[in-house]
């Protein structure tokens, strides 16, 4: 547990190392325009919501990317069972499959640009595209991990294939189909930020993009504070839906302590 | 009518280099209520067997039948207990208990007093809504033995059951399921390694050979129940378990 001590030192650090960062930009006399003094940042960050265009911004990336996390999401799970249950399906396709994943998929963003525009369409598609894998991937994986003795239990009381699915395969899946949504959520945000430098009209990756024309160094740092933000909550939701619903499973008990000693 | 009736019963499994004979012509029968412990090395076949008779492997040669009818795959009167406690960890112990219910649509509401019945009889009162993962091998175990007993099967199969338990643990758990046994009278074939459990829990011990296993001997345990643990200090239990073992000494084979 953390102690008050330990609370207060890590305060303690973190204001220390800002002032840091404050004086030693102050001192050398460093340009804005290579790397701003927190204070600027902060400044660039309270116009940026004072005048809307952040809220904006974050309002269409979260979308984008919720809206391709579940796209991808959903897509990745049910072809990963497809792969999983059906051998034909395994056989014909999987090799497409993997010659896919090995395709750095930002690669493809110009191209989805060019198919979907400059729109909120053509962000989730690419968003999408990179959550794709590792739940497709877990998924398969997940599902034909199943015990071969709770398989010989099942069978034993004359459960049919779709009994041992659904009582057996599906639930064992879950860890494995949960750490692939770990992965998907950030990989959407990823994907959406990735769409927005090739073209776009709004979001924070657009921002970003803009700002770099501009110079505006400080509004660049402001928003990447907002991106890891924003990344970090959407990992604590699934972190959170997970504990949820994995609540019998030892290994999450054990990765719990170990977050614990991490924090 | 035989509980189990087999007939010149072989299983071979097919490996790159030939095949291996895990049994071969097999004959035995078993009679309804009877309590039999098939014992035999490591590797004689004894897992296969009891394979064979849940329907979860077919045999190669031979016939195999259960109360008259041939076992053609798996049935429902019969209750499975394997080596290890194989809970789905998702469940809790009750719905761990329920699962043969749940899968045979025998109908929850009916199955849920005998479910806590059968609970404490095995000792397990107040831990109806814990999960696997809070209770200790033993407890898992009578867990296990519970869900094989909920949809009231004619037989019970168990493969080394308390194999993976401490001794201590182990001799609660034989007294435990005499008790069981004394109470629901189902017919059992319990499969060990373990010469001293076999003698202590079954009206007649088969003997196998090691692999590829063949039917060695056949001893009746002449010994009255309730068999106590002290029953295990009486000169006659020691003789059992004397002769059974110069058996598999005279075959080179030590195990237990």
């Amino acid at each position: 547990m953390k102690s008050m001590r330990d609370i207060a030192l890590t305060i303690l650090l973190f204001c220390a190392s800002i002032l840091a960062w404050e004086g030693i930009v102050r001192i050398f006399e460093v340009p804005t325009f290579i790397f701003p003094a927190p204070s600027k940042v902060a400044a660039a960050l309270w116009n940026g919501f004072a005048s809307g265009l952040y809220q904006k911004h974050l309002s269409h990336t979260l979308l984008e990317t919720l809206l391709g996390f579940l796209l991808g999401s959903a897509l990745g799970f049910f072809l990963g069972a497809a792969v999983a249950l059906n051998r034909y399906v395994e056989y014909f396709f999987y090799p497409y499959i993997v010659m896919f994943q090995s395709l750095p998929k930002v690669a493809l963003a110009p191209l989805i640009v060019v198919w979907f525009g400059l729109g909120l369409k053509s962000q989730v598609v690419n968003a999408a595209l990179v959550a794709f894998f590792p739940l497709l991937v877990n998924t398969m994986v997940g599902l034909k991990s199943a015990d071969e003795d709770r398989v010989n239990l099942m069978r034993s009381l004359a459960a049919s294939d779709s009994q041992i699915f659904w009582m057996l395969r599906l639930p064992n899946a879950l860890p494995f189909v949960m750490a692939g949504l770990d992965v998907a959520m950030i990989f959407a945000l990823i994907g959406a930020i990735v769409a927005e430098f090739v073209g776009a009209r709004a979001g924070l990756g657009m921002l970003i993009q803009t700002m770099n024309f501009n110079m505006d160094v400080s509004g660049q740092f402001s928003v990447l504070l907002i991106l890891s933000i924003v990344g970090l909550l959407l990992n604590r939701c699934i972190l959170l839906l997970r504990r949820r619903i994995l609540f019998w499973d030892p290994a999450e008990k054990e990765r719990l302590e170990q977050e614990r000693i991490a924090l | 009518m035989e509980a189990i009736a087999i007939k010149e019963l072989s299983k071979l499994y097919p490996t790159r280099d030939g095949s291996v004979h895990a049994l071969e012509q097999i004959s035995f029968s078993v009679s309804e209520g009877e309590f039999v412990a098939v014992i035999g090395p490591s590797g004689c076949g004894k897992s296969t067997l009891l394979k064979v008779l849940a329907g979860i492997l077919r045999p190669s040669k031979g016939e195999a039948r259960l109360r008259g009818t041939p076992i053609t795959g798996p049935r429902r009167d019969i209750g499975v207990v394997f080596q290890s406690p194989v809970l789905l960890p998702w469940r809790s112990v009750l719905d761990n208990v329920l699962l043969p219910i749940d899968v045979q649509r025998l109908g929850r509401d009916r199955h849920l007093k005998l479910a806590m019945d059968l609970l404490s009889l095995v000792g397990l009162e107040g831990f109806e809504r814990r999960y696997p993962w809070e209770l200790s091998g033993g407890m898992q175990q009578r867990v296990a033995i519970t869900r094989a007993l909920i949809h009231d099967p004619a037989m019970l199969l168990m493969d080394e059951p308390f194999g993976a338990l401490d001794a201590m643990t182990r001799e609660q758990m034989n007294l435990e399921l005499q008790r069981v046994w004394l109470e629901r009278k189902k017919t059992v074939l319990f499969i060990t390694h373990s010469i001293a459990e076999a003698v202590f829990l079954a009206d007649r011990v088969l003997v196998l050979t090691p692999r590829p296993g063949r039917l060695m001997e056949d001893v009746q345990v002449k010994i009255p129940r309730p068999r106590a643990l002290e029953t295990m200090n009486l000169p006659e239990f020691g003789a059992y378990v004397h002769s059974i073992r110069a058996r598999f000494n005279a075959k080179g084979v030590i195990d237990a």
